[in-house]
């Protein structure tokens, strides 16, 4: 089979039946988007990712990205190819503003071309995510100079960009960061330091490498108060635009990583060969971490598609599997038969929990998506601050529940296969070391909990939070008019009602100044949250299926499917979100009880 | 030079599919795929109308449905296209098809007629020179490369041996096989571009034919499951077992 078939009719499912995409396409400057037109992108797109790039993931696995002996990157045989076809077709520039040069699609249409790639080949993925970024950096914050020199190129993926943050003793803590910048009298600044894990930080596959490095400048304040944002191109252009002057940032080594071996992550060096690497300061001194926090929520939700992402394409591989491969005699087959191993319970069991999970993630990313384009192009004021409320509540939720599902979904892909799931030939196994690094880069999703419990929660004196619980009540409410979702109701409101008196316990402690006792329980306390969402998702998909399948004339295996699905995650996987609440408010008690050292051997 | 390529609608032969009980004809959905045979098609005639600044025609017969497969083409980059949908057409035979297409062909104008050498779903395998025979043109077919210009056009027509060269004067059709060339990727642009592009839907009336239809579909049966293979024990003269069959089959 193919490595990777774009789930369309999923795809197109979640965007009109659960998201209603149509709530965007009706805004000023998305109108000429009809259904028709979203769904030809996204079929075509879905074709080139699955046979340009998916064929690329196994060989990007085996021979890696490699550091030559002259200081430049290879990638593995066939992305430089690929790559140059992904921005002749223009699929790097689609969900662009059409001012610079982009597609001006929505930007949950944009994440749907992210997850397609992603499940096609994640490691080749990241090298557009970050150019990504690098383009938002400069939509908002870079000078009108700026734009003109670097956009063009960088929208249309001939240039790509990176975000240049780690440093060896500054990781989740950015504000130890100690690259420095010193201002050159012509206005210009020359860097010198050290970053790490700079993801695509140098390769063969663009004229130039557009670096956004944040750095310090003399006599700034200590801490992420004092932080700037710089752009350091590899190649400085010459009198003509031509990127032809070499800048001093060079690549000291790459690192060997457990997965995304296709993926050159970087230790770049600055100035390490005489005054500094030139660059050129984004908007003001100082700002730079405010700049980084713009990008966050696209960054944070462009990785938390990773869990979906792998997800599926584990499942797809899983799935295949489990229908060809004969071992054992399912209770009930003929006597003279071997069943396929998809007949036997606990391999279904696996499999629907894999289906659910899937779309639960697909459904939750795709609704914070849609708030993303709502909160930048809603007709009204308060629509566009009601929507980045949402997105700033789901986007820690979004990021850290779907990267954590993403690892348990590849590692129950592998299970699947049995034995042979070991095996490295049938590609289960590179999906789950792939997935491993999704919920530690872009935040961990420790830190994404954090944010959760201490910035999110108590967002406009909590009423955020409540309204979205209402939100979810109300969607509860709706499964009453259907017995076969008695059960599924049941557990949904049973689940919110957990969160909410979970939600309270934490406010209490903010409250109290108790910071640690709320801390102790916020990796548990996002973890119920992203179950509660997901069923709520759910529940909108059941809804949905039900309501189509009672009109007629749609597909009815496909809406039978999602029934089956959704009832299955609201009964079977939902449950598990009420069980969280003991440890979600046993605060420090048990954690510092012991002494770290009596812990050990 | 003006090239006109004919490209057929298909339901996606990866989903399941459903037959009419009384007729045995497919039923058609609303969403149909441009036939991967006819990707072929529209490269070699992008390529060749590039070469001479000229167009690209489609040309299409079948349900509309919403259009999606031709739009496929379209957002290669295909100039405009016709699509004869009538109801009166449903089961047509191989003549009935030609006869439709080689009518507007006729009406469109054409200096080369290009054509899968045929569907993925159908198979007849003989629509491009019914097509030929209709306007009166020279059918050069299962073409595995196509040059043309200067009122000609040249092929390498694929044999079992090998190829032959076959030449014709302009105007003419060629069918071409799969791997003629590659099939471009529909750019983001194009994609968009093709929402704009004229697609004009004729009827039968339309064209002032009147369909005659003789053929039917009797019965439909399921493909016979693959036979379990021979085993050859080797008691040291197996090789005669194994060159008979391969003289069977026609390797040797």
């Amino acid at each position: 089979m193919a490595d990777y078939i774009a789930p369309v009719a999923d795809i197109d499912f979640t965007l009109n039946q659960i998201v209603e995409l149509d709530d965007v396409s009706k805004l000023d400057g998305f109108q000429h988007l009809d259904q028709d037109t979203i769904r030809g992108l996204i079929s075509e797109a879905g074709r080139f990712y699955s046979e340009v790039i998916a064929p690329l993931n196994r060989v990007g696995d085996q021979q890696g990205s490699v550091l030559q002996p002259d200081g430049t990157v290879k990638t593995p045989d066939g992305f430089k190819e690929a790559y140059e076809k992904y921005v002749e077709a223009g699929w790097a520039a689609a969900h662009i503003p059409e001012t610079y040069g982009g597609g001006g699609l929505p930007y949950t249409v944009g994440i749907v071309f992210q997850e397609m790639f992603k499940s096609a080949n994640m490691a080749f993925s990241l090298c557009p995510l970050l150019t990504q970024a690098a383009i938002e950096a400069l939509i908002a914050h870079g000078s009108d100079e700026q734009r003109d020199t670097y956009l063009g190129k960088l929208v249309t993926g001939e240039w790509t960009g990176t975000m240049c943050l780690t440093e060896p003793e500054a990781g989740s803590d950015v504000g130890a960061l100690r690259t420095k910048a010193v201002r050159q009298p012509d206005g210009t600044y020359r860097l010198t330091g050290t970053k790490i894990f700079i993801t695509w930080g140098e390769h063969d596959m663009a004229e130039n490498i557009i670096h956004l490095v944040l750095a310090r400048t003399p006599g700034s304040a200590p801490g992420t108060k004092g932080i700037s944002m710089f752009i350091v191109p590899k190649y400085l252009l010459d009198d003509d635009g031509n990127p032809t002057i070499r800048n001093d940032v060079n690549v000291v080594s790459l690192e060997h990583k457990l997965g995304i071996h296709a993926s050159p992550t970087c230790v770049l060096s600055f100035g390490d060969g005489g005054d500094g690497a030139v660059g050129y300061l984004i908007g003001e001194e100082q700002r730079g971490m405010r700049y980084m926090f713009t990008m966050m929520n696209t960054a944070r939700l462009g990785v938390g598609i990773e869990g979906l992402a792998i997800s599926e394409a584990s499942f797809q591989k899983a799935l295949a599997y489990a229908q060809e491969r004969r071992q054992g005699r399912a209770i009930g087959a003929p006597v003279t038969e071997t069943s396929p191993i998809v007949e036997h319970p606990d391999v279904r069991r696996m499999l629907l929990t894999m289906k659910a999970y899937i779309e639960a993630m697909r459904g939750l990313l795709y609704t914070t998506a849609k708030e993303v384009d709502l909160s930048r192009h809603a007709d009204t004021e308060d629509e566009r601050t009601r929507a980045g409320e949402i997105v700033a509540l789901l986007t820690p939720v979004a990021k850290a529940w779907c990267t954590d599902r993403g690892v348990e979904m590849a590692s129950l892909g592998i299970q699947i296969h049995g034995g042979m799931g070991y095996i490295e030939e049938t590609g289960a196994p590179q999906h789950f070391r792939d997935s491993r690094i999704a919920p530690i880069y872009e935040g961990t999703n420790g830190i994404q909990a954090i944010d959760l419990v201490l910035r999110k929660l108590p967002m406009r004196d909590g009423e955020v939070v409540k309204e979205l619980f209402a939100e979810i009540g109300r969607t509860a409410a709706e499964l009453e008019a259907h017995d076969d979702f008695a059960r599924f109701r049941t557990e949904l409101s049973a689940g919110l009602q957990a969160l909410a008196e979970a939600s309270e316990w934490l406010g209490r402690r903010l409250e109290a100044g108790e910071y640690n006792e709320a801390l102790a329980g916020a990796t548990p306390y996002l973890e119920m949250f992203g179950t509660v969402t997901g069923g709520w998702i759910m529940a909108k998909s059941a809804l949905a299926a039900r309501q189509l399948l009672d009109a007629g004339g749609g597909d009815d295996a496909f809406l039978r499917a999602k029934l089956a699905t959704a009832r299955f995650y609201g009964e079977q996987l939902l449950p598990k979100a009420t069980a969280l609440l003991p440890a979600i408010t046993a605060g420090t008690s048990t954690l510092y009880q012991a002494d770290p050292a009596a812990l050990g051997p | 030079m003006q090239v006109v390529v004919c490209a057929k609608q298909i339901p996606d032969p990866a989903t399941p599919y459903e037959l009419e009980p009384d007729t045995h004809l497919l039923v058609r959905p609303t969403e149909q795929i441009l036939d991967d045979t006819d990707r072929y098609g529209v490269e070699m005639g992008l390529q060749l109308a590039q070469a001479s600044e000229g167009t690209v025609t489609l040309v299409s017969m079948g349900p509309a449905g919403n259009m999606q497969g031709i739009r496929q083409a379209l957002a290669m980059g295909a100039d405009k296209a016709v699509i004869v949908d009538d109801p009166s057409l449903r089961g047509s035979d191989a003549l009935t098809t030609a006869r439709v297409l080689a009518e507007v062909i006729k009406r469109e104008g054409f200096d080369l007629v290009i054509a899968g050498t045929e569907s993925t779903d159908g198979y007849s395998g003989v629509v491009p020179q019914m097509v030929a025979e209709l306007l009166g043109v020279p059918a050069l077919t299962y073409a595995t490369a196509v040059t043309a210009g200067d009122g000609s056009v040249t092929i390498h027509r694929q044999t079992a041996a090998g190829y032959d060269i076959v030449e014709a004067d302009l105007p003419a059709v060629v069918s071409v096989t799969a791997g003629v060339v590659e099939p471009r990727y529909p750019t983001f642009k194009g994609i968009m571009e093709a929402k704009k592009k004229p697609v004009e839907t004729l009827s039968v009336s339309d064209l002032g034919l009147e369909p005659d239809i003789r053929q039917k579909v009797v019965s439909v049966e399921p493909a016979p499951e693959r036979q379990a293979g021979e085993i050859v024990e080797d008691d040291g003269e197996a090789y005669l077992r194994i060159v008979e069959l391969l003289e069977k089959v026609k390797v040797i």
